[in-house]
């Protein structure tokens, strides 16, 4: 009987062997076969290019960073409201107004949000616009050279959260402020005065269309609530723009409990072609505030800020028919129109489900007057006066929602960790993908626009924990790629991705490739301190500043050598990099810099200043690696005592001491 | 035995990768499913592992599975978990509980689970008698603080417990929301 057992055992032990063993020896398991297809749909081969550049908000490092799809991979972060010792921003003194405020220089900031430029709604690949979440302000990105051109200060913001959100043919840039308060003659107040003395404060920033400039055009003054995001109306809601509010409660503590007491909050819904009437009948005021406003300079290579006095204002408590509030369960965080401009889709992050409004359901009960009250001053719209339908059960936590060119959304579940695509009209849920972990915002190309190129739906994930190779106790965060072009969502792609990105656009590469800058030409520079020529280069003292004109060009520094400068001096080298090749920067690094190295482009002028704090001979060399004679491209500078007679000289190639034969 | 595994060997050899193919993949093998698997025994336990180590919440643990909200709750959070004991499921009529875990009752089970659940941490001190909820589910529950003594909706708190992503307050009463109609 034992020995029937054990003779069972082993010839089912080797039928299962030889079962095992088969299924090794086929071409392709079915599993492996998927994995294998997401891996080539994300595959970019040599010689192809990505089908999108996908633009990526950095959150707490400040930046920007260029990624493509699908290959996920990293092109290029744009500094943006913080320094980057990489290329000297915010270190060199061109870029150093670049980051000035009515505070003073702030080196750093928390950008959250991207906004691609549009024209009728539909991407045009001029311009990235970016918002400071810390020190109010929004920045604009030249997608021809992938260069902050311009940060804008906000004053009366506490915190510019809900930014930069566009209108249609990006005639404006919202700025909401994510704090209300007390603003004007009456700021030293009590915080517990949040309900009397605390307003939130909304820009419209005009864009010009030809070079873009921003201009604050004016400012709504609305009750002491919190702005979450926004986004305009578009196509039949063009001249609407819907914004998310929290903390209606007025709570100024422990928002974590006290904001959330109501079931509801708002989406605030602004009529602004109504509040541009007021302006024209002169209803606006004008009221003084200080804020920077700074522009970069192409030709000079130079920013400059001025500081602004004065901002219009408006009030919509008494300027009737600008704003309406519209109930929105349950502190909503995203607030997305649809791209036929009729669905206003509010995720209420606390929630667990999606109301979906409709832009003409608002315009009837506008007309209706079909209103549940007023919320300091301002009109209530009935939430059911206003609501097309919710998202039944949808999952827990809805954040954000974008859409494809057929009628489906894709919206972001935080907590239950997942993407759930439903579609539009129908409210109902299509399909659902796990996100690895914890996604904040998603992203569709074309997503926030009239013409979603669709395709494809990238997760910003917070959590990674068991996803990546642990790196202490801070990990990565990631993004994650679906294929949405067919019926259901498909993981393609898992990637990790720089600072926090709290949301990003994806634009296709066709739109922004053909107008890449690929060098700035010499004879456009018309930086001060240029020289255009290795001829032009050269040391000139005003009082105790040492201005060295230098030229880099593979493989030397003009001049190369420097002696005359005393201690107690400023040394600015203005360093203009001579080639006019495509890829080709220079660096400048000087030993004991206290500030950073800067990165030169071709064609450009850059300035380091360098206060030496001790006599003696200084290295001085180029840090990008810029040819196979780049270790030579170096120099010394020599620092003498204050006061000492060493004449101020400079050069490249002399050789001085030919008895030694140094250099020979 | 012995004979056996030579055959095995015989047959691994016939094709050679299959070998190669296992030992790659048994090195770095990342764990498979959502939040709830990460590996992490360093951390402060989160409101789920507080359920899962607790022997008298076996029923509320079960229910969360075939909710399918176990990856959910182990999410950075925060929440406020009002975790009724087996004995609190007990009271309910004969049946419940199996019936509320079936698949096909699931958006039924999840709403009861969802109006234990406050995002947010609210912690003892921060009770106030009276104070109102707003829970998951959208539906509100009212709490109660009387000389130190807390109950929600009526429901006695037993004790509770802190976690890395909430706090668990244990109740002898399980919650049921109102019936909307």
């Amino acid at each position: 009987m034992k020995t029937k057992i054990i003779y069972r055992t082993l010839t089912a032990l080797v039928v299962l062997a030889t079962v095992v063993v088969w299924q090794g020896c086929k071409p392709k398991a079915p599993a492996s076969i998927s994995m294998g297809d997401a891996a080539s749909k994300a595959y970019v081969p040599p010689g192809k290019y990505d089908e999108f550049y996908n633009v990526v908000s950095g959150g707490f490092n400040g930046q920007m960073s260029i990624y493509g799809l699908p290959s996920g991979r990293l092109f290029r972060i744009i500094p943006v409201f913080s320094q980057f010792p990489e290329s000297g921003w915010g270190y060199s003194e061109e870029t150093i107004p670049m980051l000035n405020t009515s505070h003073g220089f702030v080196p750093w900031d928390d950008l959250h949000h991207i906004a691609l430029s549009t024209t009728k709604g539909e991407h045009d690949g001029r311009w990235a616009f970016g918002n400071a979440n810390n020190t109010p302000r929004v920045a604009r990105v030249d997608m021809k050279t992938f260069k902050t051109v311009e940060i804008l200060e906000l004053p009366n913001s506490g915190g510019n959260h809900s930014s930069p959100f566009i209108t249609e043919n990006t005639e404006y840039v919202v700025a909401g402020t994510r704090f209300s308060v007390p603003v004007g003659d009456k700021t030293d107040v009590p915080i517990s005065s949040f309900k009397e003395n605390f307003k939130g404060y909304i820009s419209f920033i005009s864009v010009d269309p030809a070079d873009g400039k921003m201009k604050i055009a004016f400012q709504l003054k609305t009750p002491g609530v919190s702005f979450d995001l926004a986004r305009a109306g578009k196509g039949k809601s063009h001249g609407w723009f819907f914004f998310s509010t929290y903390n209606t409660e007025q709570a100024y503590t422990l928002l974590e409990v006290n904001a959330s007491q109501k079931d509801k909050d708002f989406i605030m819904a602004v009529n602004w072609k109504k509040a541009e009437e007021y302006i024209r009948a002169g209803k606006g005021q004008i009221t003084k505030a200080k804020y920077a406003h700074n522009v970069w300079d192409e030709h000079t290579h130079t920013g400059v800020s001025n500081i602004m006095n004065e901002v219009l204002q408006l009030d919509p408590a008494e300027l009737k028919d600008i704003i309406y509030f519209i109930p929105c369960p349950k502190s909503p965080h995203g607030c997305d129109t649809d791209p036929t401009g009729e669905y206003i889709v509010g995720s209420g992050k606390l929630a667990a489900l999606i109301p979906v409004f409709s832009f003409t359901k608002i315009q009837q009960a506008i007309a209706n007057k079909d209103f549940e009250g007023e919320f300091a001053g301002i009109p209530v719209i009935k939430y059911e006066a206003a609501l097309h339908g919710e998202v039944k059960k949808p999952g827990l936590g809805p954040l954000h929602t974008e859409f494809d060119a057929n009628g489906n959304a894709y919206t972001s579940f935080f907590v239950s960790s997942e993407i759930v695509k439903w579609n539009v009209q129908s409210l109902e849920v299509l399909d659902r993908v796990p996100t690895y972990y914890s996604i904040g915002h998603l992203s569709v190309p074309g997503g926030p626009t009239t013409k979603p190129y669709g395709k494809y739906v990238v997760a910003y994930n917070k959590i990674t924990k068991d996803r990546y190779l642990p790196t202490g106790p801070e990990l990565t965060q990631s993004a994650q790629l679906y294929d949405i072009s067919g019926d259901k969502m498909k993981l393609i792609l898992d990637f990790p991705t720089t600072g926090e990105p709290h949301y990003a656009e994806s634009i296709p590469a066709e739109l922004v490739m053909p107008n890449s800058t690929k060098i700035y030409k010499l004879e456009e520079n018309k930086h001060p301190y240029a020289a255009l020529g290795e001829g032009q280069a050269r040391v000139e003292r005003k009082g105790n500043q040492v201005h060295v004109y230098m030229t880099a060009i593979r493989s030397h520094l003009t001049p190369d050598n420097i002696e005359g400068v005393k201690l107690g001096d400023e040394v600015y080298f203005h360093v203009t990099n001579l080639e006019q090749d495509w890829d080709v920067p220079h660096g400048f690094a000087v030993k004991g810099a206290n500030n950073a190295e800067i990165l030169v482009m071709p064609g450009e002028t850059t300035t380091l200043k360098w206060k030496p704090l001790s006599i003696g001979v200084f290295p001085f060399y180029c840090t990008d690696f810029c040819s196979a004679l780049h270790q030579e491209m170096q120099g010394y500078i020599r620092v003498s005592p204050a006061g000492s007679n060493v004449p101020l000289k400079f050069s490249t190639g002399k050789i001085e001491d030919q008895a030694s034969g140094a250099g020979l | 035995m012995k004979k056996y595994i030579l055959i095995l060997a015989v047959f691994a050899f016939a094709c050679g990768q299959q070998t190669a193919t296992t030992e790659t993949a048994s090195v770095a093998e990342a764990p498979a499913g959502g939040q709830s698997n990460v590996k992490d025994d360093d951390s402060q336990q989160d409101v789920v592992k507080i359920a899962v180590s607790s022997p008298d919440h076996t029923t509320l643990v079960a229910a969360l599975k075939a909710a399918e909200y176990v990856d959910a709750l182990s999410n950075a959070g925060p929440f406020t978990v009002f975790a009724p004991t087996n004995a609190a499921f007990d009271k309910l009529p004969a049946g419940t509980v199996e019936t509320l875990t079936k698949p096909a009752n699931k958006e039924q089970l999840r709403t009861i689970l969802e109006y234990h659940v406050y995002v947010g941490v609210l912690t003892e001190n921060m009770i106030r008698d009276g104070m109102t909820l707003n829970q998951v589910s959208l539906d509100n529950v009212t709490l109660s603080k009387k000389d130190g003594k807390i109950t929600i909706n009526g429901a006695n708190v037993l004790g509770s417990a802190r976690g890395s992503n909430g706090i668990v307050y244990i109740i002898d009463t399980v919650l049921l929301p109102p019936d909307k109609k």
